[in-house]
């Protein structure tokens, strides 16, 4: 837990009127109200320090212990004395895990814990820069999925607020995408609507296949003799293994399109992408006397045919 | 699939201190849609987020009108960007 200098965060003096606390306030939090700054959580983080400094630096009292203990908090006595009686609680998050999904929360309003420390959970007091609102707070999510996952439509039971809710993750998902669950927010305030729960799915890369859309992409090694004599080479797909013709003289960089074996189209049931193979001809390496050999022979072949 | 759910905007000058005219007037910029009812004003629940929005940066951040209408429409195109900004990290030149 570090020190936090409120009066760094509002750019302003130690020695700062009111007024000019409260214009800083007004001026960078139209810099960085979330309000503004749609999806954007190091502006959001700002301006919760913002509120933060706020709080204490235009609360007269707040400001004054601040001023007194703030950066001796760990060692002043009169602190320590001060810090056993407060209470301290912390206040839980707004979400539990899913059940067995990696469902982690985000966007709650917490102050820091060196605010808490000093002046307990919520400051004594309401917090006065956030005005409540009549529909209720939108909860923000992610939900983490491999690629593998993302292809396969599944259930999911997820735990918001102590509510069971199951939701359905469609095939097909992209990385960075948003589904919206209507109403499964915080509640309103005097009967208001209650706010929406937004689930952002975070698809994790997969080593072996690049994604464009519903397409993927894959570099197959492809020895020498089956690239320049034909043969088979076994390719993996998302879900499975298949085994390829390769032509005789195939060159290096080929590419070749294996239909419908990409990830389902989302939304679109029965609709696949395709999955394109690049070989990658390995040359062979540490020939052997006879393998130079035969090679320098066939090397001359190919200068006298010219 | 989900009903409309009006909501009388008596109800959210109330509740959030504005002026019917503040309402009135984001609605004449095409900001939000009006209902009327039995002569009732309301607004639909979808209107609703982006009022309580409105309200936040009138009071919170004391920008008016005019302002709010500037921004709206800006903040329509971040967003229209942002979801732009992600199909094109998605995809790569194969």
């Amino acid at each position: 837990m570090a020190f936090i200098d409120y009066y760094q965060i509002l750019g302003i003096s130690k020695t700062a009127a009111d007024k000019d606390i409260k214009n800083a306030y007004r001026k960078l939090a139209r810099k960085y109200h979330p309000d503004l700054n749609p999806n954007d959580a190091e502006a959001n983080k700002k301006f919760q320090q913002l509120n933060e400094a706020n709080e204490v630096l235009s609360d007269p009292e707040k400001r004054k212990k601040y001023d007194k203990y703030g950066e001796n908090w760990q060692h002043g006595e009169e602190y320590e004395k001060y810090a056993q009686q407060q209470q301290q609680s912390r206040p839980q998050g707004n979400y539990s895990s899913g059940q067995g999904g990696n469902f982690e929360g985000f966007g709650s309003e917490d102050f820091s814990d060196f605010f808490q420390s000093m002046f307990g959970q919520g400051g004594g007091g309401s917090a006065r820069g956030r005005q409540a609102k009549y529909r209720g707070q939108d909860y923000n999510a992610e939900l983490r999925l491999s690629l593998k996952e993302s292809a396969e439509t599944h259930k999911q039971t997820l735990t918001v607020n102590g509510k069971n809710i199951r939701i359905t993750i469609p095939a097909g998902v992209e990385n960075g995408q948003t589904i919206k669950i209507a109403s499964h927010g915080g509640p309103g305030v005097n009967g208001g609507p209650a706010g929406d729960l937004y689930i952002t799915f975070v698809v994790t890369d997969d080593p072996r296949f690049k994604r464009n859309g519903s397409d993927l992409y894959a570099t197959v090694k492809l020895d020498l003799y089956t690239a320049m004599l034909g043969g088979e080479v076994t390719v993996d797909t998302l879900t499975s293994k298949v085994k390829i013709k390769v032509k005789p003289e195939t060159q290096n960089g080929t590419k070749v399109k294996l239909k419908g074996k990409g990830l389902p189209v989302y939304k679109k049931d029965e609709q696949f992408g395709d999955l394109y193979i690049t070989y990658d001809v390995q040359i062979p390496m540490n020939l052997t006397e006879k393998e130079k050999k035969l090679f320098e022979e066939l090397a001359g072949d190919r200068k006298s045919e010219r | 699939m989900t009903k409309t759910h009006l909501i009388a905007t008596s109800e959210i000058c109330k509740y959030h201190e504005v002026e019917y005219t503040f309402i009135h007037s984001l609605a004449e910029a095409g900001l939000l849609h009006i209902t009327v009812v039995n002569q009732t004003p309301y607004i639909t629940e979808s209107d609703l987020q982006k009022l309580e929005r409105m309200i936040r940066m009138h009071h919170e951040l004391e920008i008016n009108i005019a302002g709010i209408e500037a921004i709206s429409h800006l903040l329509q195109r971040i967003e229209q960007m942002q979801e732009e900004m992600r199909l094109l990290r998605n995809s790569f030149q194969a």
